[in-house]
């Protein structure tokens, strides 16, 4: 019995995005699968689209991309990134909304 | 429960003080999640916060009554559609420059251009201004003129306290800055309501994030930037824990183990995948003095725990920084801080379509800018760490430099000539003086590659045709 304490105290996966719980796994089958590039493993995996907006992941799963592909990281091509870049409440927008504008 | 908390500090702080290591259970795998960058950058302290769920703690201040819970998972879509009654209308502000940032950068910036007698808005994320400054309790070196002798706490508290004597300078705490947008606004978000900002420039100065790193166990509570624990420890004066592993010898790790030591926690061993440590000898030699071990080739292989670290293991690497095998040990340990380098935070440049690149030296990517710090979004500055990482002596002297440059366009005569000559002056001061230094050269260099002519600037923005400008 105290065997199975020790390895579940010592089973965890290596966490890249913190926000969405992806994987090291879920990396490396999406670039199985054939991802080649940021913006692929981001559509299949939603990596780094969470509320920190990829803040945390983003640079790991760059470096992690690089070493798969054989370049240095400065190859690759940047980051898209939209707004609004940090996550804001939707009632702000509504509240302005409401006041007729609209934007 | 009830707990009491000290005014001024942030939630997070005042849970993890009496002993609350767990923030949150994750959305998918329903890891349990703790404190990791004690910033605002990150995801890891969210709680329902008075109802409110993805509330970040961590620059979420205490205050009385206030009701926290912890978070399980997604937060349910709420089924209301009313508007929280105490969200007001988007406020349309008209300013000279909008500082994004207030820690050392942003200040320096802000207080150049009151003194200029220009209107400043300035958006922070924390509810406290100074940014990382306020972490930082060891005295910094140089003149006095650049805050030599004083910490960095101190500086902070002496330039809020300068800006605060200007009734030009308008200061949104709890607020970022979420987009730009054609014709020249910035949105920013504050906690209950929206700004849109019409600047004639802006100066981006919003710092850096703490790098992660990959390995089993790497999120559980324990495992947390250098820079979180110095938050809890410097700035709330909370021991982070009892027995700390540092990962990464590089200044910032030296500098952390040393003052886990001054503040009772024993650092079982620094680890640095490099075969030769990476920060500078003063401040390796004073954590070896107290018999820490520096472990060169040498890596974290996992960390371990039931709801939080209780342990790690560590290997030797080989000299293509693979593990050698058989050469595992474990270190049992509360804490396993995180101190491998930053990475500017770059997004707001990004999202306006600015002229980026890679660099290696300053962390990742940076808009290209030339000597007067403007980027090739015309009116659009870049200082400090967003900049590329160096310090926070530079950090200041970049905000003044790209304040200056923006003051000299907005006075005229005798004036503008005076501010080009003060920002010529800080500019051969910065280049040719202050990062002359060997220990400043690998920044140095990396701002050297970010750095272009006025001309090579103007082609750039032909080839990459600006979608907004601020001029």
């Amino acid at each position: 019995m105290g065997g199975e304490v020790v390895d579940e105290k010592r089973k965890h996966p290596v966490i890249i995005c913190r926000c969405n719980d992806i994987t090291l796994e879920d990396v490396e089958r999406a670039i199985e699968q054939g991802c080649r590039d940021l913006e692929c493993l981001r559509k299949t995996l939603r990596i780094g689209m969470g509320p920190c907006q990829g803040r945390t992941c983003i640079p790991l799963l760059m470096r992690i991309l690089a070493r798969r592909l054989g370049k240095r990281v400065d190859e690759l091509p940047l980051p898209v990134v939209r707004a609004p870049i940090i996550p804001v409440p939707i009632d702000l927008f509504l509240r302005s909304v409401e006041e007729g504008d609209g934007g | 429960m009830e707990i009491e908390a000290y005014e001024g500090e942030s939630i997070a702080a005042a849970l993890y003080a009496i002993g609350i290591d767990v923030f949150s259970y994750s959305s998918k795998l329903g890891r349990p999640r703790g404190a990791f960058c004690m910033i605002g950058k990150c995801s890891s302290c969210f709680m329902v916060v008075d109802g409110v769920p993805n509330t970040r703690t961590c620059i979420e201040p205490v205050r009385d009554g206030v009701r926290v819970e912890r978070q399980k998972g997604l937060a349910p879509v709420p089924s209301e559609k009313t508007v929280d009654g105490s969200v007001e209308p988007e406020e349309v502000l008209e300013t000279d420059v909008l500082i994004v940032g207030g820690g050392p950068a942003g200040l320096s910036a802000a207080l150049e251009l009151a003194r200029y007698g220009l209107n400043v808005v300035i958006v922070n994320e924390h509810f406290k201004l100074g940014g990382q400054l306020v972490k930082q309790t060891h005295k910094f070196f140089g003149s006095k003129e650049l805050f030599g002798g004083l910490r960095g706490f101190q500086i902070a508290e002496m330039l809020s306290e300068q800006l605060s004597k200007y009734d030009n300078v308008k200061v949104l705490l709890q607020s970022a800055a979420y987009g730009v947008f054609r014709g020249g606004w910035v949105g920013v978000a504050s906690r209950n309501k929206l700004y849109r900002i019409k600047p004639r420039a802006v100066i981006v100065a919003a710092g850096a994030t703490e790098q992660y790193l990959a390995f089993p166990g790497n999120d559980l509570p324990g495992v947390m930037g250098a820079g979180g624990a110095q938050t809890l420890m410097n700035e709330y004066g909370i021991k982070p824990g009892d027995r700390a592993l540092v990962v990464g010898s590089g200044n910032v790790g030296l500098i952390v183990s040393y003052q886990l030591l001054q503040a009772g926690v024993k650092v079982e061993a620094i680890l640095e995948i490099m075969p030769q440590i990476g920060g500078w000898f003063v401040h390796a030699a004073k954590v070896r003095r107290y018999g820490v071990p520096i472990l060169t080739s040498h890596t974290i292989k996992a960390a371990w725990g039931r709801e939080r670290v209780e342990g790690a293991t560590i290997v030797r690497v080989d000299e293509k920084f693979q593990p050698v095998p058989g050469s595992e040990r474990d270190i049992e340990c509360d804490l396993v801080l995180l101190a491998i380098g930053l990475a500017p935070d770059t997004r707001l440049f990004a999202q306006a379509g600015a002229v980026m690149r890679w660099i290696p030296e300053l962390g990742g990517p940076v808009p290209i800018r030339t000597r007067r710090l403007e980027t090739s979004i015309p009116g659009m500055y870049v200082a400090g760490d967003a900049s590329g990482i160096e310090e926070a002596t530079t950090a200041m002297i970049e905000g003044r430099i790209a304040a200056l440059a923006i003051a000299s366009k907005f006075l005229d005569g005798e004036r503008a000539k005076r501010v080009e000559e003060e920002m010529e002056k800080l500019l051969d001061f910065l280049w040719n003086e202050y990062r002359a230094s060997p220990l400043l050269a690998r920044a140095r260099a990396g701002k050297e590659k970010a750095t272009v002519s006025e001309e090579e600037m103007e082609r750039l923005r032909k080839e990459h045709p600006p979608l907004v400008s601020f001029r």
